[in-house]
């Protein structure tokens, strides 16, 4: 666990207490149950974001996609009736083959990611109205068969939300290929300086494309999560902003938007502070439209607070060692 | 002001960093129209020193008397202000910006009063003058970016001369100009003090300071240790100075006489000179120094054969075998790795540990299941450290903290821990101390004993002559000549590489295609 993830954790659990003497409820187990699945939710898909930040880039796309995605999924199981596992399956491979456009419009074309996933935020999001007519979609009374979906998405084991489980085993499975595996080694290279990646051979663009790819897949897999929770999609709301949570939850878990920095345990911290953050506007009775305004205010401190730690810490280092001064012998 | 009297004094100077006595003692003088040499090791307190004299950092003591005024605590500004200009190694120039407004920043002409508008026609005015006295061929309206490196080193040093500066320091100025452009940098300096500038000159380069110098100081970990005068400036005497011993002859002989095979290029087209093709043979066991000026073709060769830069044409045999390489990957599988130019931007990843760097290359051999074994990494990382000896630590330590020619180490350390058939070398000495350099040949020559076929691509003149066994010369995208041993003279290097064959004069064509 590295510095700044110990500190991010010191000042969750200050603020929670904070919050917690301010209004107990908030320690209440229908709260922290609630936060639960909200976490789960919002974590899948920031971590996804995590890992195309860490390779420079960004994706801007999420929330539209989960939008398109939704309403596929909604049409499949309702109007198609589709087996669950195999509308699941083509909502999954849907995220990975748009993932992975992306990063083959980044690294083939090299386009820049902001331009590449903004166009998609546009494009998914005007797809899914047209498809819908701006109609939201609902489940209806076909809901019959898809209990165990239903169960599995939205509901609990052992009194703890899915989501939240979800997000915990998708966060094991990706800090082992972050940090632990070859692949991750390239992530962090590739994104801290490309040209010496490519320079000690390793194929730099499937690296770039593979991380759009892993978010694309995780951004399928939020849509089915989004889909349950909210059980119906209106195309023209459904998942906005939620790229931001997702860029958001990342930085504050300390990935650098210039890349090659980050870490999984980080950005799911990040997005645990979000959240309670979201929850901390609602149980403290603050007007829920200053809701945004809290979120901006403590990411500004939190990146203002790091950097100057970061910047103190660097000084401090260089006044106990001074200038790389070479030995005599050399 | 008096002619005696120095424009620029340093007396005592002395600066501590915490656990660190960078400079100790240090006195210095220089004269209005005379060239000083400085002369250092990496780490020597060379840059400590200008940084003092730029105002950047304090003096911990001591006294520095610019013009015959003392500066008790010296600013940038005040730096400035007394004339003292620097033109440093890595160029400070807004490359989206235009010559003029480069020359002319934080002073340019106004107009419209109030406004404060940009009066370009004054700029250009101002600064046309000034190119022509530098005998540059482009003007003021160039943008910077389409400059090369030599153009924009005139640029700075337009810029020190708006300045009004009397006192030039030139922090390697030559480290990225070919043979030509380094020769009229030098007759500029010589002009720079026949108009009665004093110029401070530090280079790793003691054949220009030879060129140039009327005097020659040396620091060496912090102290002054010694001065040369005009007449006792040689290259021996300077070495001498900077590491305190003879460094014998750059050259050591191969073990054996070259193997069979190694890497050969047939009618090989570049990028950089499409209708040029080139053909080379670099034989197991030897290093094949790769001569010319910058642009040449030399740079954009290494390129396309580790697959950076795709062949339009041609074809690559190593051992006999033909190769397809179209990216970096392929050429490191089949054995060829390149030590590229830049070592920041392209060697290493600096933010990286000294472990992840050299493993980088060859990772999945530390890993099993896709998972990577760290401890076997440190074991590896851990035995080139010992073996390069490089200065560190420990091998967790950021890159990014060496020194440069530990930095190169690293670089090398990459490759050395894999099997390397060829190994292409661009300017692999680059900014590195004398010292550094040695262990560096050293250890070409190790590698080119143990069978492997070494491409060093230099425009250093000792360096190509000094190391290599053949030498080829590039002029414009082909092979102008191969000189042999026997063969190998800085006028031989030059002739080649400005498109005069070894037999004939010039206008004539090469013999090769």
């Amino acid at each position: 666990m590295s510095k700044k993830e110990l500190g991010l954790g010191l000042l969750l659990i200050v603020i929670g207490g904070i919050t917690a003497a301010l209004n107990p409820l908030f320690l209440s187990g229908t709260n922290l149950l609630n936060m639960a699945n909200l976490i789960g939710l919002f974590g899948v898909f920031s971590i996804g974001q995590g890992i195309i930040i860490i390779t420079g880039g960004i994706d801007l796309s999420v929330g539209s996609m989960f939008a398109l995605l939704g309403v596929i999924l909604v049409d499949l199981l309702v109007n198609f009736e589709l087996p669950w596992p195999l509308a699941v399956l083509v909502i999954l491979a849907a995220g990975v083959a748009l993932g992975l456009l992306h990063g083959l419009l980044v690294t083939r074309l090299r386009l820049q990611p902001f331009v590449v996933t903004l166009c998609g935020l546009l494009i998914y999001r005007g797809i899914a109205r047209y498809y819908t007519q701006d109609g939201t979609m609902g489940f209806g009374y076909a809901a019959g068969d898809l209990d165990t979906l239903t169960w599995l998405a939205s509901g609990r084991s052992f009194g703890v939300p899915n989501p939240f489980i979800i997000l915990l085993v998708v966060a094991a499975c990706m800090a082992v290929l972050l940090h632990r595996s070859v692949f991750g080694r390239y992530l962090y290279a590739v994104g801290r300086n490309e040209e010496a990646a490519r320079h000690s051979g390793i194929r730099t663009n499937a690296v770039i494309a593979g991380a759009y790819l892993i978010g694309g897949g995780l951004a399928g897999l939020s849509t089915v999560l989004l889909v349950f929770y909210t059980s119906s999609v209106s195309p023209s709301s459904f998942g906005n902003f939620y790229e931001l949570y997702a860029i958001a939850a990342a930085v504050l878990g300390g990935c650098s938007l210039r890349g090659g920095e980050g870490s999984i345990l980080g950005i799911v911290l990040g997005t645990v502070l979000l959240q309670i953050l979201q929850n901390l506007v609602n149980i403290l009775g603050i007007p829920s439209s200053l809701n945004f305004a809290v979120m901006g205010s403590v990411i500004l401190l939190g990146v203002i607070a790091d950097q100057q730690l970061s910047r103190r810490k660097q000084v401090g280092a260089l006044s106990r060692s001074p200038a790389p001064v070479a030995s005599p012998a050399e | 002001m008096a002619p005696d009297l120095p424009l620029l004094e340093l007396e005592g100077i002395g600066k501590s960093y915490p656990g660190v006595r960078a400079l100790d003692g240090v006195d210095l003088r220089l004269h209005a129209g005379e060239v000083l040499g400085l002369v250092g090791e990496n780490g020597a307190g060379k840059s400590t020193l200008m940084k003092i004299l730029g105002g950047v950092v304090p003096p911990s003591e001591g006294r520095v008397r610019i013009g015959g005024r003392e500066y008790p605590a010296l600013t940038v500004s005040e730096a400035g202000a007394a004339g003292i200009a620097f033109v440093h190694q890595e160029l400070n120039l807004f490359d989206n910006l235009d010559v003029a407004s480069n020359v002319l920043f934080g002073r340019e002409p106004l107009r419209g009063g109030p406004l404060r508008l940009l009066d370009r026609a004054a700029a250009r005015a101002r600064v046309a003058p000034l190119l022509q006295r530098l005998g540059a061929d482009f003007g003021p309206d160039a943008r910077v970016a389409e400059l090369s490196i030599a153009q924009r080193q005139l640029v700075e040093i337009a810029k020190a001369l708006a300045a009004e500066a009397r006192i030039i320091i030139l922090d390697e100025p030559t480290s990225s100009l070919t043979l030509s452009e380094t020769a009229r940098l030098l007759s500029l300096v010589h002009e720079l003090r026949a108009g009665g500038t004093g110029v401070i000159y530090i280079t790793h380069r003691l054949g220009e300071i030879i060129d140039c110098a009327d005097r020659v100081v040396c620091l060496r970990d912090g102290r002054m240790v010694g001065a040369l005068a005009r007449e006792e400036i040689s290259h021996a005497a300077m070495i001498r100075l900077m590491i305190g011993r003879d460094l014998r002859s750059l050259y050591t002989p191969p073990a054996r006489a070259p193997g069979e095979g190694g890497l050969e290029l047939r009618g090989l087209r570049t990028t950089a000179f499409p209708e040029r093709a080139v053909d080379l043979h670099i034989r197991p066991g030897e290093i094949l120094g790769l001569a010319g000026l910058v642009g040449s073709g030399r740079t954009s060769l290494a390129r396309t054969l580790f697959g950076i830069d795709p062949a339009l044409g041609g074809d690559i045999r190593l051992h006999g075998k033909a190769l397809r390489i179209t990216e970096p990957a392929q050429a490191v599988a089949a054995g060829i790795y390149l030590v590229p130019e830049d070592r920041k931007a392209a060697g290493l990843v600096l933010d990286l540990s000294i472990v992840q760097n050299v493993t980088l290359a060859n990772l999945p051999a530390y890993a099993r299941l896709g998972l990577v074994d760290r401890a076997r990494e440190e074991v590896a990382s851990e035995a080139q450290r010992q073996s390069l000896h490089i200065k560190a630590p420990s091998c967790a330590v950021k890159a990014g903290t060496l020194s440069g020619g530990n930095q190169q180490k690293v670089v090398l350390g990459k490759w050395l821990s894999m099997s390397p058939r060829v190994m292409l070398f661009d300017e692999p000495t680059r900014g590195i101390d004398v010292g550094a350099r040695g262990e560096i040949y050293a250890l070409m020559r190790k590698l080119a004993d143990s069978g492997v076929a070494i491409l060093m691509i230099s425009s250093d003149m000792e360096e190509v002559i000094g190391v290599s066994d053949r030498i080829a010369v590039m002029h414009e995208g082909r092979v102008s000549g191969m000189l042999e041993r026997n063969a190998f003279s800085e006028q031989a290097v030059l002739r080649l590489a400005i498109g005069q064959t070894e037999e004939t004069h010039a206008g004539t064509e090469a013999a090769h295609p």
